[in-house]
Protein backbone atom coordinates (compact mmCIF):
# COMPACT_ATOMS: atom_id res chain seq x y z
CA UNK A 1 0.00 0.00 0.00
CA UNK A 2 2.71 2.24 0.78
CA UNK A 3 4.24 1.73 -2.70
CA UNK A 4 1.22 2.88 -4.23
CA UNK A 5 0.75 6.06 -1.76
CA UNK A 6 4.13 7.18 -3.31
CA UNK A 7 2.04 7.76 -6.68
CA UNK A 8 -0.57 9.31 -4.79
CA UNK A 9 1.63 11.87 -3.74
CA UNK A 10 3.14 13.20 -6.48
CA UNK A 11 0.06 12.97 -9.35
CA UNK A 12 -1.62 15.50 -6.07
CA UNK A 13 1.37 17.90 -6.42
CA UNK A 14 1.48 18.01 -10.39
CA UNK A 15 -2.19 18.79 -10.23
CA UNK A 16 -1.49 21.58 -7.32
CA UNK A 17 1.73 23.30 -10.32
CA UNK A 18 -1.04 22.87 -13.05
CA UNK A 19 -4.14 24.80 -11.43
CA UNK A 20 -3.10 26.38 -8.46
CA UNK A 21 -1.16 29.96 -7.47
CA UNK A 22 -0.84 30.89 -3.97
CA UNK A 23 -2.96 34.04 -2.67
CA UNK A 24 -2.55 36.10 0.35
CA UNK A 25 -4.64 37.08 3.40
CA UNK A 26 -3.18 41.00 3.63
CA UNK A 27 -4.51 41.26 7.10
CA UNK A 28 -2.69 38.74 8.74
CA UNK A 29 0.58 39.66 7.34
CA UNK A 30 3.22 41.66 9.21
CA UNK A 31 5.60 41.92 6.11
CA UNK A 32 8.42 40.33 7.95
CA UNK A 33 9.78 39.05 5.14
CA UNK A 34 10.54 35.67 5.57
CA UNK A 35 7.84 34.69 1.73
CA UNK A 36 9.98 37.09 0.10
CA UNK A 37 13.50 36.07 1.52
CA UNK A 38 12.87 32.12 0.92
CA UNK A 39 11.33 32.28 -2.84
CA UNK A 40 14.21 30.46 -5.23
CA UNK A 41 13.71 32.69 -8.09
CA UNK A 42 13.23 36.20 -5.91
CA UNK A 43 9.37 36.95 -6.30
CA UNK A 44 9.02 40.16 -3.97
CA UNK A 45 5.83 37.78 -2.55
CA UNK A 46 5.63 40.29 0.36
CA UNK A 47 5.01 43.18 -2.07
CA UNK A 48 1.96 41.69 -3.46
CA UNK A 49 0.79 40.79 0.34
CA UNK A 50 1.03 44.40 0.65
CA UNK A 51 -1.23 44.96 -2.50
CA UNK A 52 -3.49 41.98 -1.58
CA UNK A 53 -2.72 40.51 -4.98
CA UNK A 54 -2.17 36.37 -5.89
CA UNK A 55 1.06 35.13 -6.88
CA UNK A 56 -0.32 35.35 -10.59
CA UNK A 57 3.39 35.64 -12.33
CA UNK A 58 4.04 32.93 -14.82
CA UNK A 59 7.47 32.46 -13.53
CA UNK A 60 6.72 31.21 -9.92
CA UNK A 61 6.98 27.69 -9.55
CA UNK A 62 4.38 27.36 -6.67
CA UNK A 63 7.14 25.43 -4.69
CA UNK A 64 5.26 26.11 -1.74
CA UNK A 65 8.38 27.64 -0.16
CA UNK A 66 6.20 31.07 0.84
CA UNK A 67 3.46 28.99 2.01
CA UNK A 68 5.06 26.87 4.41
CA UNK A 69 7.56 29.69 6.31
CA UNK A 70 5.08 32.06 6.73
CA UNK A 71 4.43 31.81 10.21
CA UNK A 72 1.30 33.54 10.48
CA UNK A 73 -0.57 31.44 7.62
CA UNK A 74 -0.67 34.63 5.35
CA UNK A 75 -0.34 32.62 2.10
CA UNK A 76 -2.16 29.56 0.70
CA UNK A 77 -2.75 27.85 -2.61
CA UNK A 78 -5.91 28.30 -4.40
CA UNK A 79 -6.95 26.30 -7.13
CA UNK A 80 -7.38 28.86 -10.65
CA UNK A 81 -9.62 26.35 -12.07
CA UNK A 82 -8.21 27.59 -15.67
CA UNK A 83 -9.29 24.39 -17.84
CA UNK A 84 -12.60 24.24 -15.64
CA UNK A 85 -15.74 23.74 -17.75
CA UNK A 86 -16.75 27.02 -18.62
CA UNK A 87 -13.94 29.08 -17.76
CA UNK A 88 -12.76 31.25 -21.16
CA UNK B 1 -0.73 71.09 1.15
CA UNK B 2 1.86 70.32 3.54
CA UNK B 3 1.60 66.97 5.46
CA UNK B 4 4.25 65.70 8.05
CA UNK B 5 4.23 62.69 9.86
CA UNK B 6 6.12 61.73 12.88
CA UNK B 7 7.05 58.09 12.82
CA UNK B 8 8.47 55.53 10.48
CA UNK B 9 6.30 53.29 11.76
CA UNK B 10 3.44 51.08 9.32
CA UNK B 11 0.67 53.77 10.20
CA UNK B 12 3.10 56.44 8.74
CA UNK B 13 3.47 54.51 5.09
CA UNK B 14 -0.15 53.47 5.38
CA UNK B 15 -1.55 57.54 5.85
CA UNK B 16 1.18 58.18 2.68
CA UNK B 17 -0.04 56.15 0.24
CA UNK B 18 -3.69 57.03 1.42
CA UNK B 19 -2.47 60.95 1.19
CA UNK B 20 -1.03 59.98 -2.42
CA UNK B 21 -4.11 57.83 -3.44
CA UNK B 22 -5.86 61.41 -3.55
CA UNK B 23 -3.75 63.96 -4.15
CA UNK B 24 -0.94 62.92 -6.23
CA UNK B 25 1.15 66.17 -5.80
CA UNK B 26 0.73 66.72 -2.31
CA UNK B 27 4.25 67.36 -0.35
CA UNK B 28 4.78 64.93 2.30
CA UNK B 29 7.92 64.78 4.71
CA UNK B 30 8.07 61.91 7.26
CA UNK B 31 9.95 62.58 10.17
CA UNK B 32 11.65 59.70 12.32
CA UNK B 33 14.33 59.43 14.93
CA UNK B 34 14.71 55.62 13.98
CA UNK B 35 17.69 55.41 11.54
CA UNK B 36 16.77 52.36 9.81
CA UNK B 37 13.36 54.60 9.00
CA UNK B 38 10.61 51.92 7.93
CA UNK B 39 11.42 47.95 8.18
CA UNK B 40 9.26 45.19 9.35
CA UNK B 41 9.10 45.38 13.43
CA UNK B 42 7.13 42.31 14.31
CA UNK B 43 10.17 40.47 11.82
CA UNK B 44 12.85 41.15 14.34
CA UNK B 45 11.34 38.37 16.07
CA UNK B 46 12.76 36.19 12.90
CA UNK B 47 15.65 38.05 12.71
CA UNK B 48 16.49 37.15 16.37
CA UNK B 49 16.05 33.45 15.60
CA UNK B 50 18.02 33.47 12.47
CA UNK B 51 15.50 33.06 9.58
CA UNK B 52 16.10 36.03 8.11
CA UNK B 53 18.63 38.59 7.58
CA UNK B 54 18.45 42.31 8.65
CA UNK B 55 17.67 43.08 5.05
CA UNK B 56 15.24 40.89 4.49
CA UNK B 57 13.33 43.13 7.37
CA UNK B 58 12.34 46.50 4.99
CA UNK B 59 9.70 45.84 2.93
CA UNK B 60 10.06 49.09 0.25
CA UNK B 61 13.74 49.95 -1.15
CA UNK B 62 15.08 53.36 -1.95
CA UNK B 63 12.74 53.40 -5.59
CA UNK B 64 10.02 52.61 -4.05
CA UNK B 65 10.28 55.39 -1.80
CA UNK B 66 11.25 57.62 -5.13
CA UNK B 67 8.24 56.20 -6.81
CA UNK B 68 5.84 56.93 -3.83
CA UNK B 69 7.10 60.94 -4.00
CA UNK B 70 7.20 61.87 0.04
CA UNK B 71 10.67 62.89 1.73
CA UNK B 72 12.07 60.85 4.70
CA UNK B 73 14.04 63.09 7.17
CA UNK B 74 16.07 61.40 9.96
CA UNK B 75 15.29 63.88 12.43
CA UNK B 76 13.70 63.98 16.21
CA UNK B 77 10.96 66.55 16.88
CA UNK B 78 11.01 68.93 20.31
CA UNK B 79 7.90 70.35 20.50
CA UNK B 80 4.61 70.70 18.40
CA UNK B 81 3.91 74.63 18.27
CA UNK B 82 0.10 74.22 17.40
CA UNK B 83 -0.61 78.23 17.51
CA UNK B 84 2.12 78.52 14.85
CA UNK B 85 1.15 74.98 13.14
CA UNK B 86 4.99 74.24 13.33
CA UNK B 87 7.59 71.88 14.61
CA UNK B 88 10.55 72.73 16.91
CA UNK B 89 13.11 70.06 15.79
CA UNK B 90 15.82 68.83 17.27
CA UNK B 91 18.41 71.22 15.95
CA UNK B 92 15.85 74.14 16.46
CA UNK B 93 14.96 74.59 13.22
CA UNK B 94 11.04 75.21 12.33
CA UNK B 95 8.98 72.83 10.16
CA UNK B 96 5.24 74.06 9.38
CA UNK B 97 2.79 71.75 8.40
CA UNK B 98 -1.06 72.07 7.49
CA UNK B 99 -2.24 68.49 8.40
CA UNK B 100 0.02 66.75 11.22
CA UNK B 101 -0.15 62.66 11.51
CA UNK B 102 1.39 61.44 15.20
CA UNK B 103 2.24 58.05 14.39
CA UNK B 104 5.07 57.96 17.15
CA UNK B 105 4.43 54.28 18.00
CA UNK B 106 5.65 52.95 21.63
CA UNK B 107 8.57 51.77 23.21
CA UNK B 108 9.13 49.01 26.00
CA UNK B 109 8.46 50.12 29.17
CA UNK B 110 11.68 50.24 31.34
CA UNK B 111 12.46 48.08 34.60
CA UNK B 112 11.86 49.48 37.51
CA UNK B 113 14.76 47.04 39.36
CA UNK B 114 18.18 48.24 40.71
CA UNK B 115 20.87 47.42 38.17
CA UNK B 116 18.39 48.45 34.96
CA UNK B 117 21.07 50.43 33.14
CA UNK B 118 23.89 48.16 33.05
CA UNK B 119 25.49 46.95 29.80
CA UNK B 120 23.39 43.54 28.85
CA UNK B 121 20.13 44.69 30.18
CA UNK B 122 18.10 44.64 26.95
CA UNK B 123 14.65 45.28 24.89
CA UNK B 124 13.10 44.47 21.48
CA UNK B 125 12.09 48.24 20.41
CA UNK B 126 14.12 48.72 17.57
CA UNK B 127 16.11 47.39 14.90
CA UNK B 128 19.00 48.76 16.87
CA UNK B 129 18.01 46.65 19.92
CA UNK B 130 17.87 43.27 17.93
CA UNK B 131 21.52 44.26 16.59
CA UNK B 132 22.66 44.55 20.42
CA UNK B 133 21.19 41.65 20.88
CA UNK B 134 22.95 39.66 18.81
CA UNK B 135 26.35 40.99 19.38
CA UNK B 136 26.08 40.16 23.01
CA UNK B 137 24.37 36.74 22.37
CA UNK B 138 27.33 35.93 20.69
CA UNK B 139 29.98 36.91 23.57
CA UNK B 140 27.63 35.35 26.47
CA UNK B 141 26.58 31.95 27.76
CA UNK B 142 23.34 32.66 30.34
CA UNK B 143 20.30 34.93 29.58
CA UNK B 144 17.64 35.26 31.22
CA UNK B 145 14.47 36.86 30.23
CA UNK B 146 11.92 38.74 32.08
CA UNK B 147 7.86 39.78 31.11
CA UNK B 148 4.75 38.46 29.12
CA UNK B 149 3.22 38.16 26.05
CA UNK B 150 4.49 37.46 22.82
CA UNK B 151 7.82 39.65 22.96
CA UNK B 152 8.87 37.45 25.91
CA UNK B 153 9.03 34.42 23.97
CA UNK B 154 10.56 35.83 21.24
CA UNK B 155 13.22 36.98 23.22
CA UNK B 156 13.46 33.79 24.73
CA UNK B 157 13.13 31.61 21.58
CA UNK B 158 15.55 34.04 20.06
CA UNK B 159 18.27 33.73 22.45
CA UNK B 160 17.98 30.11 22.39
CA UNK B 161 18.56 29.90 19.02
CA UNK B 162 21.78 31.81 18.97
CA UNK B 163 23.34 29.40 21.13
CA UNK B 164 22.58 30.71 24.97
CA UNK B 165 20.98 28.88 28.22
CA UNK B 166 17.87 30.83 28.34
CA UNK B 167 16.05 31.07 31.82
CA UNK B 168 12.60 32.40 31.68
CA UNK B 169 11.20 34.28 34.77
CA UNK B 170 7.34 34.13 35.42
CA UNK B 171 6.04 35.89 38.34
CA UNK B 172 2.81 34.07 38.55
CA UNK B 173 1.97 30.24 38.47
CA UNK B 174 1.42 30.57 34.13
CA UNK B 175 2.59 32.30 31.39
CA UNK B 176 -0.05 34.92 29.67
CA UNK B 177 -2.60 34.45 32.32
CA UNK B 178 -4.94 37.04 31.04
CA UNK B 179 -5.04 35.60 27.40
CA UNK B 180 -4.59 32.17 27.52
CA UNK B 181 -6.47 29.81 29.66
CA UNK B 182 -4.50 27.22 31.89
CA UNK B 183 -4.95 24.24 29.29
CA UNK B 184 -2.71 26.77 26.55
CA UNK B 185 -0.70 28.17 28.96
CA UNK B 186 0.51 24.55 29.86
CA UNK B 187 0.74 23.80 25.92
CA UNK B 188 3.53 26.55 25.39
CA UNK B 189 5.15 25.86 28.72
CA UNK B 190 5.65 22.27 27.85
CA UNK B 191 7.06 22.81 24.54
CA UNK B 192 9.57 25.89 25.79
CA UNK B 193 10.91 23.23 28.36
CA UNK B 194 11.39 20.49 25.40
CA UNK B 195 13.52 23.61 23.35
CA UNK B 196 15.41 23.67 26.41
CA UNK B 197 14.41 27.32 28.62
CA UNK B 198 14.31 26.72 31.85
CA UNK B 199 11.28 28.26 33.45
CA UNK B 200 11.06 29.58 36.59
CA UNK B 201 7.70 30.51 38.53
CA UNK B 202 6.74 32.32 40.83
CA UNK B 203 9.72 34.00 40.34
CA UNK B 204 9.84 38.34 40.74
CA UNK B 205 13.24 39.74 39.79
CA UNK B 206 14.84 41.84 42.98
CA UNK B 207 18.08 43.31 41.34
CA UNK B 208 20.28 42.89 38.85
CA UNK B 209 23.97 42.64 39.76
CA UNK B 210 26.66 44.19 37.58
CA UNK B 211 30.76 43.77 37.53
CA UNK B 212 32.28 46.18 35.49
CA UNK B 213 29.67 47.84 34.22
CA UNK B 214 27.83 44.85 32.77
CA UNK B 215 25.10 42.50 33.98
CA UNK B 216 27.03 38.98 35.97
CA UNK B 217 23.97 38.01 37.86
CA UNK B 218 19.94 38.66 38.92
CA UNK B 219 18.99 38.32 42.66
CA UNK B 220 14.76 37.09 42.91
CA UNK B 221 13.06 38.43 46.07
CA UNK B 222 12.26 34.73 46.97
CA UNK B 223 16.58 35.21 47.95
CA UNK B 224 18.02 32.92 44.97
CA UNK B 225 20.74 34.24 42.90
CA UNK B 226 21.27 33.46 39.11
CA UNK B 227 24.60 33.85 36.97
CA UNK B 228 23.83 35.41 33.75
CA UNK B 229 25.31 37.73 31.07
CA UNK B 230 22.16 38.76 29.59
CA UNK B 231 18.78 40.48 31.62
CA UNK B 232 16.07 40.91 28.68
CA UNK B 233 12.88 42.39 29.46
CA UNK B 234 9.71 42.71 27.63
CA UNK B 235 7.19 43.70 30.51
CA UNK B 236 4.87 45.87 28.16
CA UNK B 237 4.89 49.42 26.14
CA UNK B 238 3.57 52.63 26.67
CA UNK B 239 2.22 54.75 23.84
CA UNK B 240 4.98 57.89 23.18
CA UNK B 241 2.33 60.68 24.22
CA UNK B 242 4.76 63.13 25.27
CA UNK B 243 4.85 65.43 22.48
CA UNK B 244 1.43 65.10 22.41
CA UNK B 245 0.66 65.81 26.05
CA UNK B 246 3.06 68.48 26.26
CA UNK B 247 1.26 70.05 23.08
CA UNK B 248 -2.12 70.00 25.16
CA UNK B 249 -3.24 67.71 23.25
CA UNK B 250 -6.72 65.15 24.95
CA UNK B 251 -4.08 62.15 26.16
CA UNK B 252 -5.10 59.20 28.41
CA UNK B 253 -3.90 56.26 27.84
CA UNK B 254 -2.73 56.68 24.39
CA UNK B 255 -3.61 59.84 22.54
CA UNK B 256 -7.34 60.44 22.15
CA UNK B 257 -8.81 60.05 18.69
CA UNK B 258 -12.59 60.34 17.41
CA UNK B 259 -13.35 57.77 14.53
CA UNK B 260 -11.74 59.95 11.72
CA UNK B 261 -8.73 59.36 13.85
CA UNK B 262 -8.37 63.11 14.61
CA UNK B 263 -7.38 64.40 18.02
CA UNK B 264 -9.30 67.49 19.40
CA UNK B 265 -6.85 69.94 17.30
CA UNK B 266 -8.22 69.81 13.87
CA UNK B 267 -4.72 69.90 11.81
CA UNK B 268 -3.66 67.01 13.90
CA UNK B 269 -3.99 63.30 13.66
CA UNK B 270 -2.58 60.18 15.46
CA UNK B 271 -2.74 56.39 14.29
CA UNK B 272 -0.77 53.52 15.24
CA UNK B 273 0.25 52.03 18.97
CA UNK B 274 0.41 55.95 20.18
CA UNK B 275 -3.36 56.43 19.12
CA UNK B 276 -6.56 55.50 21.50
CA UNK B 277 -9.55 54.95 19.40
CA UNK B 278 -13.13 53.84 20.14
CA UNK B 279 -14.10 50.30 20.59
CA UNK B 280 -17.50 50.02 19.58
CA UNK B 281 -17.42 46.19 21.11
CA UNK B 282 -16.70 47.86 24.60
CA UNK B 283 -17.63 51.05 24.14
CA UNK B 284 -14.99 52.71 25.26
CA UNK B 285 -11.36 53.99 24.10
CA UNK B 286 -8.73 51.36 23.59
CA UNK B 287 -5.20 50.33 23.04
CA UNK B 288 -4.24 48.03 20.04
CA UNK B 289 -0.86 47.10 19.18
CA UNK B 290 -1.30 44.92 16.27
CA UNK B 291 0.45 45.99 12.70
CA UNK B 292 -2.97 45.32 11.10
CA UNK B 293 -4.64 47.69 13.21
CA UNK B 294 -1.66 50.03 12.56
CA UNK B 295 -1.99 50.45 8.90
CA UNK B 296 -5.88 50.45 8.68
CA UNK B 297 -5.64 53.34 11.22
CA UNK B 298 -3.03 54.91 8.92
CA UNK B 299 -5.31 54.54 6.09
CA UNK B 300 -7.67 56.32 7.64
CA UNK B 301 -6.19 59.00 9.24
CA UNK B 302 -3.99 59.93 5.32
CA UNK B 303 -7.71 60.08 3.97
CA UNK B 304 -9.20 62.57 6.63
CA UNK B 305 -6.29 64.68 6.07
CA UNK B 306 -6.92 65.40 2.62
CA UNK B 307 -10.66 65.89 3.54
CA UNK B 308 -12.07 62.26 2.37
CA UNK B 309 -14.08 61.88 5.04
CA UNK B 310 -13.18 58.36 6.27
CA UNK B 311 -14.41 56.59 9.59
CA UNK B 312 -11.69 53.93 10.90
CA UNK B 313 -14.05 51.40 12.62
CA UNK B 314 -12.16 49.24 14.42
CA UNK B 315 -12.29 45.82 13.76
CA UNK B 316 -12.77 42.91 15.91
CA UNK B 317 -8.09 42.61 16.83
CA UNK B 318 -6.84 39.27 16.04
CA UNK B 319 -3.03 38.35 15.46
CA UNK B 320 -1.62 35.47 14.36
CA UNK B 321 2.20 34.45 15.82
CA UNK B 322 4.22 32.18 17.42
CA UNK B 323 3.99 30.72 20.53
CA UNK B 324 7.16 28.28 21.50
CA UNK B 325 7.35 27.08 17.60
CA UNK B 326 3.21 26.52 17.18
CA UNK B 327 1.36 29.12 15.15
CA UNK B 328 -1.10 30.75 17.54
CA UNK B 329 -4.15 32.81 16.05
CA UNK B 330 -5.84 35.33 18.41
CA UNK B 331 -9.45 36.84 17.18
CA UNK B 332 -11.93 38.75 19.61
CA UNK B 333 -12.62 38.98 23.62
CA UNK B 334 -10.72 35.89 24.96
CA UNK B 335 -9.28 36.67 28.19
CA UNK B 336 -9.81 38.49 31.73
CA UNK B 337 -8.25 40.19 33.91
CA UNK B 338 -4.41 41.14 34.60
CA UNK B 339 -0.97 39.14 34.32
CA UNK B 340 1.55 40.34 36.75
CA UNK B 341 4.21 39.60 34.07
CA UNK B 342 2.97 42.75 32.07
CA UNK B 343 2.50 46.28 32.70
CA UNK B 344 -0.49 47.45 31.13
CA UNK B 345 -0.50 46.75 26.74
CA UNK B 346 2.41 44.60 25.23
CA UNK B 347 3.42 44.48 21.53
CA UNK B 348 1.03 42.91 19.12
CA UNK B 349 -1.34 42.62 21.91
CA UNK B 350 -5.11 44.40 22.17
CA UNK B 351 -6.94 45.53 25.26
CA UNK B 352 -10.14 43.82 24.03
CA UNK B 353 -8.82 40.37 24.39
CA UNK B 354 -9.38 40.72 27.85
CA UNK B 355 -12.66 42.21 27.59
CA UNK B 356 -14.13 38.48 27.96
CA UNK B 357 -17.68 39.14 28.39
CA UNK B 358 -20.43 36.19 29.64
CA UNK B 359 -19.74 33.46 27.23
CA UNK B 360 -20.06 29.68 27.12
CA UNK B 361 -16.46 28.18 26.22
CA UNK B 362 -16.36 25.39 23.95
CA UNK B 363 -13.05 23.72 23.48
CA UNK B 364 -11.62 20.33 22.35
CA UNK B 365 -8.08 19.03 21.80
CA UNK B 366 -6.23 19.24 24.98
CA UNK B 367 -2.28 17.61 22.56
CA UNK B 368 -0.66 20.27 20.58
CA UNK B 369 -3.41 21.16 18.29
CA UNK B 370 -6.23 23.03 20.29
CA UNK B 371 -9.15 25.38 19.42
CA UNK B 372 -10.97 27.18 22.24
CA UNK B 373 -14.72 29.19 20.92
CA UNK B 374 -16.55 31.72 23.34
CA UNK B 375 -20.02 31.30 22.12
CA UNK B 376 -22.26 34.36 22.84
CA UNK B 377 -26.26 34.18 22.16
CA UNK B 378 -25.94 34.81 18.18
CA UNK B 379 -22.41 35.13 17.78
CA UNK B 380 -18.69 33.81 18.02
CA UNK B 381 -17.10 36.14 20.43
CA UNK B 382 -13.56 35.10 20.52
CA UNK B 383 -11.40 32.04 19.47
CA UNK B 384 -7.57 31.18 19.95
CA UNK B 385 -6.62 28.48 17.68
CA UNK B 386 -3.36 27.11 18.43
CA UNK B 387 -1.15 24.02 16.33
CA UNK B 388 -3.66 23.01 12.92
CA UNK B 389 -4.50 26.11 11.40
CA UNK B 390 -7.12 24.80 9.80
CA UNK B 391 -10.23 26.85 11.61
CA UNK B 392 -7.73 29.47 11.57
CA UNK B 393 -9.02 31.62 8.59
CA UNK B 394 -13.44 30.16 8.94
CA UNK B 395 -13.12 31.46 12.58
CA UNK B 396 -11.85 34.95 11.48
CA UNK B 397 -14.04 35.53 8.83
CA UNK B 398 -17.50 34.25 11.36
CA UNK B 399 -15.84 36.45 14.37
CA UNK B 400 -14.49 39.39 12.17
CA UNK B 401 -17.95 39.34 10.48
CA UNK B 402 -20.08 38.46 13.13
CA UNK B 403 -21.73 36.19 11.44
CA UNK B 404 -24.52 34.67 13.07
CA UNK B 405 -23.84 31.35 14.15
CA UNK B 406 -27.57 30.14 15.09
CA UNK B 407 -27.83 27.30 13.08
CA UNK B 408 -24.53 25.32 14.48
CA UNK B 409 -25.25 26.58 18.49
CA UNK B 410 -26.28 23.60 19.83
CA UNK B 411 -24.31 21.37 17.72
CA UNK B 412 -20.85 23.56 19.38
CA UNK B 413 -22.11 23.27 22.88
CA UNK B 414 -23.28 19.58 22.77
CA UNK B 415 -21.62 17.05 25.36
CA UNK B 416 -18.17 16.34 23.36
CA UNK B 417 -18.80 18.29 20.26
CA UNK B 418 -15.88 18.09 17.86
CA UNK B 419 -15.33 21.49 17.15
CA UNK B 420 -13.40 21.39 14.02
CA UNK B 421 -16.01 19.17 12.50
CA UNK B 422 -19.56 21.56 13.21
CA UNK B 423 -17.42 24.87 11.92
CA UNK B 424 -16.00 23.27 8.86
CA UNK B 425 -19.40 22.16 8.28
CA UNK B 426 -21.25 25.51 8.88
CA UNK B 427 -18.10 27.42 7.27
CA UNK B 428 -18.47 25.24 4.11
CA UNK B 429 -22.42 25.66 4.01
CA UNK B 430 -21.88 29.57 4.28
CA UNK B 431 -19.65 29.68 1.17
CA UNK B 432 -21.68 28.03 -1.01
Amino acid sequence: MAFLNIFKRSARKRTTLAEGHVVPDAARCVQCGICTYNCPIEIDVRAHVWRSEAINRSECLTCGECVARCPRGVLRFERTDLFAAGAS
Amino acid sequence: MRHVIIGSGVAGIAAIESILSVERSAEIIMLGDDPHGFYSRPGLAYYLTGEISDQALYPKTREDYKKLGFTYRQARVKKILRDETSLQLDDNSLLTYDRLLLATGAFATPLAVPGATLQGVVKLDHLNDARIILKLAKRGRTAVVVGGGITALELAEGLLARGMDVHYLLRGDRYWSNVLDEQESRIIEARLQVEGITLHFHSELQEIIGRSGKVNSIRLKNGKTLKCDLLAYAIGIQPRVELAREAGLQVDRGILVDEFMQTNDPNIYAAGDVAQVFDPITGHSILDSLWGAAREQGCAAGMNMVGRNTPYVKSIPFNVTRLAGLTTTIIGAVGHGRDDDLVGIARGDSETWRELPNAVIAQSGFDVNRVRILVGEQKLIGAVVMGDQTLSIPLQRIITQQVDISPMRDRLLAHDAKLSDVIVDFWTKLKS
